[in-house]
């Protein structure tokens, strides 16, 4: 594994605070910071995550997206007086060895994961095609988790219109959505 | 559907999250532990003389192990629920009420009369206590990981262990109501044997009962 050099950590800790700010926006409800954040940080998850997977290419954005999608539904396990850089690097790490257990590819974790500055030192923007269509797994899910999910995520009705239209409380679309989403992480997991 | 699409789907609509349930969490817990209670009330019963033994200090040497030891195991299972939150001192705040009980059990074993230092180590209830303390834990443990699986534990056997542990501890403290047994080289050997039982089980079955 190489060495971070000076200017590598000092990369890494203008990522981490410029990353911390963005995510800390979203967490307090902004759009447009939490969209910055998500895509800056799949860029250095794909990085990550194809350097650990170059013998299976094909799985690399798969898995890409399954810890895009554990770092939305985790997002409040973060603890905001720790590093960014280490909750990231946790996560995307579990669902790496996740990965690796459930296809009994053990030998690849000899090389050693430790480093956990490495996931903000590289990035990658060059998305390859999904093995699979997400679009097919959402609908999967029980229909009123899919729907609170379509309503408020893709066709950008407000949270009330969405209760309206489904005839359930505001609470109950925010349930739902979030239920939803955890459950797509549940399908997502067993079917790769 | 593609990367960017699942972003601008995370990122659309409402993306501030629901606090974390802590007081349902709490709640959760609590109960475990008055179900381990009650059991222990009716299966075992609180010992008669409670309020007597209450007076003594080597009551308080074993309830005070026990508590420290729950205390300690509850941190490790905050830590290890969040992922990249460094376990820090966990391990030397595990083994200072260890080593204390351990260094009062020596003491107490070698200024004893020989004849007495069996009964200081085996009781009247070795056979049992260590059962008993693990079967009290069940409640709790099940209520413990029910919690971790809403977090997100990343070192899974660590987590099941440090589950296991809070539960055992815990349920050691409710079995002291009921426990005869106040020597420092039995609860130093027994009542760890018993707290161990859930911390294995926990780190077996952490790797399945927490992943997500």
């Amino acid at each position: 594994m190489q060495r971070i050099q000076k200017g590598e950590a000092q990369a890494v800790s203008d990522t981490e605070t410029r990353l911390r700010s963005l995510l800390l926006k979203g967490l307090d409800g902004d759009e447009a910071a939490y969209r910055q954040f998500l895509q800056a940080t799949t860029t250095h998850l794909r990085a990550f995550l194809r350097r650990r997977l170059s013998r299976w290419p094909d799985e690399v954005e798969d898995l890409v997206q399954e810890s895009l999608l554990a770092i939305h539904n985790q997002r409040l396990t973060y603890d905001t007086s720790a590093p960014l850089t280490a909750w990231v690097y946790a996560i995307a790490k579990y669902k790496l060895i996740d990965w690796l257990r459930r296809h009994a590819r053990r030998e690849t974790l000899n090389d050693p994961l430790d480093d956990e500055n490495e996931i903000f030192t590289t990035a990658d923007a060059d998305a390859h095609e999904a093995q699979r269509d997400l679009g097919k797994v959402l609908e999967l899910l029980p229909e009123q988790q899919r729907a609170a999910i379509l309503h408020t995520k893709v066709d950008g009705w407000s949270v009330r219109e969405t209760a309206l239209a489904m005839k359930i409380s505001e609470a109950n679309v925010k349930v739902a959505v979030h239920r939803g989403l955890k459950t797509l992480a549940a399908k997502l997991r067993n079917e790769s | 559907m593609k990367t960017d699409d699942l972003i601008n789907m995370l990122a659309s609509g409402d993306v501030k999250p629901e606090p974390i349930p802590v007081a349902r969490i709490a709640t959760q817990i609590a109960l475990g532990v008055l179900v381990a209670i009650a059991l222990m009330a009716t299966f075992l019963g609180v010992r008669d003389n409670l309020l007597q033994v209450l007076m003594l200090p080597a009551f308080w040497m074993k309830f005070i192990f026990v508590i420290a030891l729950a205390s300690v195991g509850l941190t490790a299972t905050r830590r290890l629920s969040s992922p990249g939150v460094k376990t820090g001192r966990v391990p030397v705040m595990l083994a200072v009420p260890i080593v204390i009980i351990w260094s009062i059990a020596a003491v107490s074993l070698m200024t004893a009369a020989p004849g007495e230092r069996a009964e200081l180590f085996w009781g009247d209830t070795w056979k049992v206590c260590p059962f008993l303390i693990a079967g009290l834990s069940i409640p709790i443990f099940i209520a413990i990981l029910r919690a971790m699986r809403e977090l997100a534990p990343t070192r899974l056997r660590l987590a099941g262990a440090a589950a296991g542990l809070t539960a055992g501890a815990a349920a050691a403290t409710v079995y002291c109501l009921h426990c005869p047994e106040m020597a420092a080289p039995f609860v130093g050997f027994w009542y760890v044997l018993g707290m161990s039982i859930p911390t294995v089980v926990g780190a077996l079955i952490g790797p399945r009962a927490l992943r997500w």
